[in-house]
């Protein structure tokens, strides 16, 4: 049983039967189809995998995509609403929102691939000498992420950018020390429950050094609640980077980020809706992309969710 | 379970002094001398002076983790350095708005979740059951200060009659109180009541598939009064244990909501003081916060240990 | 003769899944008669199981079933479902196979027991205890005074398994389904198990379905005996008949490959494995394990469930080749 407040931390795929892979660890070969079918399945899923490639569009050519550039100026249409000319309206420089919206999709996302990508790599990397070392590396190592994991994330993320200094830099920073944790603990379990297979031991036994080990047996068994996470990760980062931006200890004006559009409409909510909501549309269609996927792909590597109906055809 | 007991509370001790560690590190991070940092450009050679040996910063550095730690068992969590008041009693003075608009919050998200949530679960596969993950799908994807900002958009100014900022305190003007905190704990009450929903729903479903109400049906037990008496109460604890977790996380979640709504809590004390780089008073939030999520996610897994009759009465 | 207690007809069950649409059960007809008692025997996936929870109306959502199940002269099928769930819970008690996922863990036993006694005929509190104290004797369990208050971890298998009939027995239905009640127990447990029902149906003249794959539990207590093969019934006899002229080959199979003692030779087991429900074979379920195949029908045509003795039936083509040898070996 876990404890109720590991419920929140405890690895979201469960590792033991993630793995879909043969005997020899190897990830299994329909992998890549069932997840092309689990996709066509679920129509929401697919649409957001569309939504994401097309930020990474955005995020990759926003400024040769949007019809201005971030700090062009209209100067006779200042706090201009949506209209013809400019979609999304203008902000109080007369910037036009709607490229602002497009150009900010590139800070947004590097903060959250950057961080996340960092976590991951510090996260697979602790969990794995904790998993596979054991003993006085697991216990120390896995203190430490208790340590990060109790504090609230946006607290110890605020925290650590104090310190820093606000700007871009110390937002995936901060980012990255707070998402390390989840990906330490997930692999640490997918170590643990691959590590006492006998194929592992046999391998063990036989003299195959580590590397080779972790590398061929035990990395392909925590791919699969990896990516899961990192889907999911990498949503929740535009989340944290969004909180912190629009507090002002994230991106710095004037580099947009959709947070840091938020920050800029905190005094012109009333006169000009347009400025916030548009940003927050744009942060909630992403996460949103994020999660469905996240939860699509779940759905592919934890076999264990059977239907009722398949268990219910045995008699 | 007493071992059970002793282990955990054993295991929150170590991580409250990691915490501690962490916190105590946060100053020495700072690039650059902090207290300059701190009074920035009211700087006088006299408070600097002052100011840092209140704060302990010209002893050694292990003995200033030890001389740190154990003010602040006694309660001494240094002085701030923008107004010299004790940061104890500046986080008491704030604490109390925050916990009101976090318990706010967690009950309007808990009035949603819980209906939403059973209705979903016991509708398993019909619209119902897609309606309400798909809400909460969204609900968990959207930032709780834009929910906010929408709210101020749609129901205050001359859309609405509510404040879009501003405190009274509930014992003061319990109904003035009542009109500030409802935008806020909407914000993030609506999130939390996302994040519930799918726990619920889990939760009861898991309860749904289990043989025994399997047993109860084919006993005659009217399908009412099966959910009434064998499912929800099972699945009671594991969704009082998430509600328990929630509130701890709220209390550290409202940072944002607080500082849009000009809430005057320990999340907008901990803005504050980030701008205007009063760190003791910033570690005192941060070691408070992460006390009592640590306290709370501690009380909630003793609670689940205590209920369970197949753990207390082994 | 009276009215049969339960009768069956033409039941079947398939489920859409995956990979396609699974029969389960295909086409069964049985009935047990008041006091009397019913083994239906079937390796895993032969459908045992499943034809009689999708008669009483208790398999989950998504399960397609078509025939008739009458209960005491009323048609289950044809029933809405809170009044199915009432008349199910009065007049058929169910044991189900692993008592501890089948007893809601945090209710004391005597509620549970008392719960549909209390519910279904308007009893009180304090009457359902007394009736839970009363069962809870009735069905061997010490100090029911002080055991009604415990939960159902507290109790070791056999004992939990005592429970559930105690529980199966407490509105005194007239008919009890057990579903490979004493599986997961040991042989002496089982034995007891065995025993208790025994009297208990003695005593209250309940009609008993016992569901299992163990055809040697199946000698000490049955009256009757369906054997179920692929979702079909394949032999339907009284029991001595049953042991002494089996007639369908997979019954002759199944009675040779039990262990005896004193017997050397190795165990002769069934080669081969259940058929697939997504792909039933067009003829004879069993035909490609069958050691005999003894006419040319076989592949092709579904034998009928036809007569081959005094109130014995078979689904074969071929009942009377009296030296079909037992035990599987191809000759």
């Amino acid at each position: 049983m876990t404890t109720p407040s590991a419920q929140f931390t405890e690895p979201v795929a469960d590792p033991a039967t993630a793995a879909t892979g043969d005997a020899a660890g190897r990830p299994g070969a329909g992998s890549a189809r069932d997840v092309a079918r689990v996709l066509i399945r679920r129509p929401l899923a697919l649409g957001g995998l569309l939504v994401i490639c097309l930020m990474a569009v955005l995020a990759l050519f926003g400024t040769q995509i949007a019809p201005d550039g971030e700090n062009d100026v209209d100067v006779s249409q200042m706090l201009a609403g949506p209209s013809a000319k400019h979609w999304f309206g203008t902000d109080e420089l007369g910037r036009d929102v709607l490229s602002r919206v497009i150009i900010a999709a590139h800070a947004s996302l590097e903060v959250s691939v950057v961080s996340v990508g960092a976590a991951l790599v510090a996260g697979v990397l602790l969990g794995l000498l904790a998993g596979y070392y054991g003993r006085f590396a697991d216990s120390f190592i896995m203190r430490c992420m208790d340590v990060l994991f109790a504090f609230p994330v946006m607290l110890l993320a605020i925290a650590i950018v104090a310190v820093l200094g606000a700007g871009i830099s110390s937002a995936m920073i901060a980012i990255a020390v707070v998402y390390t944790p989840i990906f330490a603990r997930i692999t640490r379990a997918s170590v643990l429950s691959v590590r006492e297979e006998v194929y592992v031991r046999a391998a063990v036994s036989i003299g195959v050094p580590d590397r080779e080990i972790i590398g061929r047996h035990i990395l392909p068994n925590v791919a699969g609640p990896i990516i899961v996470q990192t889907s999911l990760s990498l949503g929740f980062a535009i989340l944290t980077e969004a909180a912190l931006s629009f507090l002002g200890l994230g991106v710095q004006p004037p580099q947009p980020s959709w947070g840091a559009m938020l920050y800029d409409a905190r005094g012109f909510v009333e006169q000009a809706w347009w400025m916030a909501v548009f940003p927050g549309l744009a942060i909630v269609l992403t996460v949103l992309s994020f999660n469905l996927v996240g939860d699509a792909l779940r759905d592919v590597l934890d076999p264990r969710r059977r239907t009722q109906l398949e268990a219910a055809g045995r008699p | 379970m007493l071992r059970f007991i002793r282990r955990r509370v054993a295991q929150s001790v170590i991580v409250l002094l990691g915490v501690t560690l962490v916190v105590f590190t946060l100053i020495h991070l700072v690039p650059g001398d902090p207290v300059r940092v701190g009074l920035g450009i009211r700087f006088n050679e006299a408070t600097y002076l002052a100011l840092r040996h209140r704060a302990g910063l010209d002893k050694p550095l292990v003995m200033q983790y030890f001389s740190y730690l154990g003010h602040a068992v006694t309660g001494d969590l240094g002085v701030s350095f923008q107004t010299g008041q004790p940061v104890t009693q500046i986080l008491f003075q704030r604490l109390p708005a925050t916990l009101s608009l976090a318990v706010t919050g967690l009950i309007i998200g808990v009035l949603i979740a819980f209906p939403l949530g059973v209705l979903a679960a016991v509708r398993h596969d019909t619209w119902i059951d897609s309606g309400a993950r798909v809400i909460s799908q969204l609900g968990v994807s959207v930032p709780d200060f834009f929910i906010g900002i929408l709210l101020i958009l749609g129901l205050t100014g001359t859309a609405g009659s509510l404040p879009p900022s501003g405190y009274v305190s509930l014992t003061s003007d319990p109904v003035e109180w009542g009109r500030h905190v409802l935008l806020p704990a909407l914000a993030v009450g609506l999130v939390a009541a996302s994040i519930l929903t799918r726990f619920i729903r889990t939760a009861v479903l898991e309860e749904l598939g289990r043989d025994y109400v399997r047993t109860a049906d084919a006993k005659g037990i009217p399908a009412a009064t099966v959910l009434r008496r064998h499912v929800m109460r099972n699945a009671f604890v594991p969704v009082l244990t998430v509600v328990g977790v929630q509130l701890a996380s709220l209390l550290g979640g409202v940072i944002v909501v607080e500082v849009l709504f000009a809430w005057p809590g320990l999340g907008l004390l901990t803005y504050q003081a980030v701008e205007e780089r009063d760190y003791p008073v910033l570690q005192g939030t941060v070691l408070l916060i992460a006390a009592i999520f640590l306290v709370v996610n501690l009380l909630v897994d003793l609670l689940y240990a205590v209920i369970d009759p197949r753990i207390s009465l082994r | 003769m009276s009215e049969p207690v339960f009768s069956v007809r033409d039941l079947r069950v398939s489920v859409r899944t995956r990979r396609g649409l699974a029969s389960i059960v295909n086409g069964v007809d049985l009935t047990v008669d008041h006091g009397r008692t019913l083994a239906v025997v079937g390796e895993s996936g032969s459908g045992k199981s499943m034809a009689m929870l999708a008669a009483t109306g208790l398999t989950p959502s998504g399960v397609r079933v078509s025939g008739s199940a009458r209960l005491l002269g009323t048609d289950l099928r044809t029933m809405r479902a809170r009044q199915l769930r009432a008349f199910r819970g009065r007049h058929a008690g169910f044991v189900f196979q692993d008592p501890l996922s089948s007893l809601n863990p945090l209710m004391t036993v005597g509620r549970q027991i008392g719960e549909a006694y209390q519910l279904l005929q308007g009893r009180s509190r304090a009457d359902a205890r007394r009736r839970a104290v009363e069962l809870l004797g009735q069905v061997g369990i010490p100090d029911a005074e002080q055991r009604v208050d415990s939960y159902p971890h507290q109790f070791s298998g056999g004992m939990r398994q005592r429970v559930m009939i105690a529980m199966a027995l407490a509105c005194e239905p007239e008919l009890l389904i057990a579903d490979e009640a004493t599986t997961a127990l040991d042989v002496t447990i089982e034995a007891q198990v065995i025993n208790l029902v025994t009297e208990l149906q003695a005593k209250l003249g309940t009609a008993v379905i016992w569901i299992t794959h163990d055809l040697s539990v199946v000698a000490g207590m049955a009256d009757d005996v369906a054997v179920m093969y692929g979702g079909r019934i394949v032999e339907h006899s009284p029991v001595d008949e049953l042991f002494e002229h089996p007639a369908h080959p997979y019954t002759k199979a199944l009675l040779g490959a039990r262990p005896r003692i004193g017997d050397r030779s190795p165990l002769a087991a069934i080669p081969g494995s259940p058929p697939n429900p997504l792909r039933l074979p067009p003829g004879c379920a069993f035909y490609p394990r069958c050691p005999v195949r003894g006419d040319a029908r076989c592949a092709t045509e579904l034998p009928p469930l036809a007569p081959v003795g005094h109130e014995h039936s078979a689904r074969t083509f071929y009942a009377d080749v009296a030296d079909a040898v037992p035990g599987g070996s191809t000759s």
